[in-house]
């Protein structure tokens, strides 16, 4: 599996709006996968990271989670933005591209 | 699938700490499900699956504990920060925070004693078993007399109605009190006593503390007499020995054995030391189906309700009004939720908690304005906190805090002011509290306590609370000055609150203190200097024929007579101002009108020298004498409100010589030879309100027969003396004594002492009143000042522009007192407005009230207005001496 980086926790929640964004609702196990999946497995998301995420994010308004059936007929807890998550995602992707942005000119070579 | 077991199992550890935890444990199960099934579909053995899993799962304790934290610590974390940072800016201004806590402090200790109070006396429950199914059983009449249409039953109506009801437990008491017999280490004393019937325990619910109950073997005519004596009684005379059950008692002049030793504590309507067994007695009133008698209790049995005992008696009282038609016509028995009588204490507790309200609403008042004043000042902290990203919630829950902990802090003093100063006020309480032992600290005051420091502390917390969010945050960054229009008009709202309530407690008390002025003045009608009074019980020897009974009183007042230092004795059934009335129809002429419009007056039994003693005034015509005889014509002597209203007249000679009627005395005439000034009977407050007022005299020579012994239990001896009336009593005492030293004198009054009595409660309330006006006064004067000083610093750059344009430092003065003058008058509007409504609620429940007058109003006004102006000039006169340049140069 080659070398994997770990997730800041700041970013992992930004990771786990924009994924629910895309996806829809989801459940936990899925939002691990699909930020695995799009970070071409070059992410491992620790259980012991995700969930705690999960229900801060919950918590601040920013997702809820109901009860459902997945794919393969198991009972697993779906997580989905609202509103105000919604909110939030616009505003810190915006934030996440400015800094960013910043970060990266201080790292390219300065041309002559 | 035993290893998944075992990880369940070392997941569940942890998490049966409650049903979130459980949620997250089948939330990671179907995580670590799909997992393994991802592990096998890409083709991984399924034990291999398995164990992949829960390598990526990882410790699952430390998951949970984050998972925990994620969840409790945010508002916790925060809940600690605010309590830190409340405790920090209390410390910081430590004067506030005192000042705070201790009027808080003393608003709550009040109203949780007045509770504690209240809540023994009006709101618990009686202290018997299932209270809810205790009932009274009453007589009740289709036609109301004067007296209503509720009365005690008679003897054959209680037992016909105890034999044939299957719904209630019935059970009777009747008061019964006597002479105890002298033994070799006891005097001869009087006590209150009972007969109840054999049932009267059971009903209750309760047990005797030693010894045996009455059964219904005891309680017949002829059984062997037995007594139940009180758990006081038995410490009293017997020291509490077991032996005292079996010995034999004397009381009524006939040996009782002692049975069973009451409950201590235990009452009826009164405290009593004996009780007999009811059934027992042979007195003739015992047969008559017209003589109420008997005070009925009862206890709803199992299974049946309340309508249906109603259903029952009705049935019962039908059957005996076609069985005794002559007795009991139109009458039968009703009952009703058993309650104990609390209404003579009831309007003085709830409108002493209503003052103690208004004291605890002014404190709250108060202590909201100096919060308001701080938080304007902490404008540029809050602003900069808000700046930095703090939620408006946040900011305002901070403030909550701030004020929950002082309320809190005040409520924990407060409990214990409470606490200590509850038995001084029961001490204090004029005459006695029904169910006074009732009364203590429990959890309900300790809930109510709680409740009014929490509500207070969001009272006066949620003005700044609420201002926090709203603050316009550029304004106040940019370090403006000026006190913003919103928060000076909250200021002027609380400063004109606080006014108002401390000028409702101000003309609440100055009414009552006018009142009992006023009542002291008046002329009671009797003369009350050096006038003893008290009840007297003769040998029962000399009860056994009325000429016997006669010539007893006679010695016991000739003896009394010759006592040095007294001027005058006279017999007096019911004396003025205490406990006790007989109240008589009467009319003038021998057709008497229906039983409910016959007119009543007060009938007292008396012989020849009372008017002596009580120094009351002849008007007219004579008083009695010797000659007034059984065999003569029956003679009474009225007051003037009687000649009045039976014959119109005026002058009291016009009504000598008239003739009346009273039924209960009999079919002749009763001649009225004298007119007599009238007697404040029912009191100095309440005998102007009293529904009777006519009084006449009878002369007990003239009592019949039939009646003497009857009257004699009633009797009470008046002398009047020369000396100290208390200090004759040893002497009264040896000369009433008697041949056999079994006659007793109990229940010794000086007339003085009952007219001063009378006012107690008044006198009480004013005392209080006063109390917590003068607490209101101080609480509106620190506000007062206060909100004036906190309002002219925040002024001090505009003063000094002012003052560098040309004005005077009086102009000054001018300016921030007419400020506060305006606060005061609109206080005082809304203040008589609110001092009106509790006049009247004051004129409802204490007797001789008299209404608001102007005379009253003016002066606490007056009060009020000088001591809040004082207040306000102190700040005023800081603010006219102001340097205009060292004010501008702070801006």
């Amino acid at each position: 599996m080659g070398e994997k980086s770990d997730v800041w926790q700041g970013t992992l929640a930004l990771m786990v709006l924009k994924t629910l964004d895309t996806m829809g609702p989801q459940h936990g196990y899925g939002i691990a996968r699909r930020i695995e999946q799009v970070s071409e497995d070059l992410l491992a998301v620790n259980q012991g990271t995700l969930y705690p995420v999960l229900i801060k994010l919950e918590q601040e308004g920013s997702i809820t989670s109901e009860w459902g059936t997945s794919d393969n007929n198991r009972r697993a807890k779906f997580y989905t933005l609202t509103k105000a998550g919604r909110k939030q995602l616009q505003a810190e992707s915006k934030h996440w591209r400015q800094t960013t942005e910043i970060i990266e000119r201080f790292f390219t070579p300065e041309k002559a | 699938m035993r290893p998944f077991r075992s990880f369940l199992s070392r997941l569940k550890e942890p998490l049966l700490a409650g049903p979130r935890d459980a949620d997250l444990l089948r939330e990671l199960t179907t995580h670590f499900e799909m997992l393994t099934d991802d592990n096998r579909r890409a083709g991984m053995s399924p034990e291999d699956a398995r164990r992949q899993a829960r390598i990526a799962l990882g410790g699952v304790d430390s998951l949970t504990e984050n998972c925990r934290d994620a969840r409790a610590v945010r508002w916790l974390t925060e809940f600690i920060r605010d309590l830190r940072h409340a405790l920090r800016a209390l410390r910081h201004k430590p004067g506030f925070a005192v000042v705070a806590i201790l009027t808080l402090a003393l608003g709550i200790g009040a109203t949780a004693v007045m509770f504690t109070v209240i809540d023994g006396v009006l709101l618990k429950p009686l202290p018997y078993p299932e209270p809810d199914r205790l009932v009274t059983v009453n007589e009740w009449t289709d036609k109301a007399s004067a007296f209503g249409n509720l009365w005690a039953f008679t003897y054959p109506n209680f037992v016909d109605c105890r034999r044939d009801s299957h719904a209630l437990l019935i059970a009777g008491s009747s008061y019964k009190g006597g002479t105890l017999g002298a033994t070799q280490k006891a005097a001869a004393e009087h006590v209150d006593g009972f007969a109840i019937s054999s049932e009267l325990f059971p009903v209750l619910g309760i047990s005797v503390a030693a010894g045996r109950a009455f059964t219904p073997s005891d309680d017949r005519v002829g059984a062997s007499p037995v007594m139940i004596i009180s758990h006081e009684l038995w410490q009293r005379r017997f020291a509490g020995r077991r032996d005292a059950i079996g010995q034999t008692i004397t009381f009524d002049g006939h040996p009782w054995t002692i049975a069973g030793i009451a409950p201590a504590r235990f009452r009826l309507s009164q405290e009593a030391d004996v009780y007999v067994p009811l059934g027992q007695s042979t007195e003739p009133v015992m047969q008559s189906r017209f003589v109420p008698t008997v005070r009925a209790i009862a206890r709803l049995r199992p299974g049946y309700t309340l309508e249906q005992a109603r259903k029952e008696l009705d049935l019962i009282g039908h059957r005996l009004a076609s069985q005794y038609p002559q007795s009991n016509t139109g009458r039968t028995m009703v009952a009703a939720p058993m309650r104990v009588d609390v209404s003579a204490v009831q309007s003085t507790l709830w409108l002493l908690l209503g003052a103690v309200t208004l004291v605890l609403l002014i404190a709250c008042v108060n202590i909201a304005s100096l919060l308001l004043a701080r938080a304007v000042s902490r404008e540029r902290e809050i602003s900069m906190r808000a700046a930095i990203g703090a939620s408006r919630i946040r900011l305002a829950r901070q403030c909550l805090t701030e004020s929950v902990v002082l309320a809190t802090a005040g409520g924990i003093l407060g409990l214990l002011l409470a606490i200590a100063s509850l038995r001084p006020f029961l001490l204090f309480w004029p005459g006695t509290l029904p169910r006074a032992g009732s009364i203590h600290i429990d959890w309900r005051v300790l809930l109510f306590a709680l409740a009014a420091s929490l509500c207070s502390g969001i009272l006066f917390g949620l003005a700044p609370a609420l201002r926090a969010p709203i603050v316009s945050l550029e304004h106040s960054l940019r370090g403006a000055r000026s006190v913003s229009g919103a928060s000076r008009r909250l200021h002027t709202v609380f400063v004109v609150a606080e006014i108002a309530l401390a000028l409702v407690l101000l003309i609440s008390s100055g009414m009552l203190g006018r009142t009992l002025v006023q009542l002291a003045s008046l002329d009671p009608g009797v003369d009350l200097h050096n006038v003893l009074v008290t009840r007297a019980a003769l040998s029962p020897a000399t009860l056994a024929n009325p000429a016997g009974t006669r010539t007893a009183w006679k010695d016991l007042l000739e003896r009394a007579a010759r006592v040095p230092g007294v001027q005058a004795v006279a017999m007096v059934d019911t004396v003025p101002m205490r406990e006790g009335n007989n109240e008589l129809p009467w009319s003038t002429t021998t057709a008497l009108p229906p039983p409910d419009k016959q007119p009543l007056a007060i009938a007292t039994s008396v012989t020849p020298q009372y008017l002596d003693v009580m120094g009351i005034r002849l008007r007219a015509g004579r008083f009695f004498n010797e000659h007034d005889r059984l065999d003569g014509e029956l003679v009474a002597v009225i007051d003037d409100v009687f000649a009045r209203k039976a014959f119109q007249t005026r002058i009291p000679a016009d009504a000598v010589g008239r003739q009346l009627w009273f039924p209960d005395i009999g079919p002749n005439p009763v001649r009225v030879v004298g007119v007599v000034g009238h007697v404040r009977h029912w009191g100095l407050a309440g005998d102007d309100q009293a529904a009777v007022r006519a009084q006449f005299y009878y002369p007990f020579s003239q009592v019949p027969d039939v009646l003497v012994h009857r009257w004699s239990d009633l009797m009470s001896v008046a002398v009047r003396t020369r000396v100290e009336p208390m200090s004759l009593l040893p002497a009264l005492r040896r000369a009433a004594a008697g041949a056999g030293s079994d006659q007793v004198l109990y229940e010794e009054r000086t007339m003085e002492g009952l007219a001063s009595r009378d006012l107690a409660r008044q006198r009480f309330l004013l005392l209080l009143f006063g109390i917590f006006a003068g607490l209101a006064l101080l609480l509106a004067c620190i506000g007062v000042y206060g909100v004036l000083a906190y309002l002219a610093s925040q002024r001090i750059s505009e003063v000094g522009v002012r003052m560098a344009l040309g004005a005077t430092s009086g102009d000054v003065l001018g300016l921030v007192l007419r400020q506060s003058a305006g606060m005061i008058l609109g206080g005082v509007i809304a203040g008589l407005v609110g001092a009106f409504a509790a006049g009247r609620l004051l004129e409802r429940f204490v007797s001789g009230m008299r209404a608001v007058d102007a005379g009253t109003v003016a002066a606490m006004v007056a009060v009020l207005v000088a001591a809040a102006l004082l207040a306000s000039f102190l700040p005023a006169r800081r603010a006219s001496r102001i340097e205009p340049m060292s004010a501008l140069r702070q801006e």
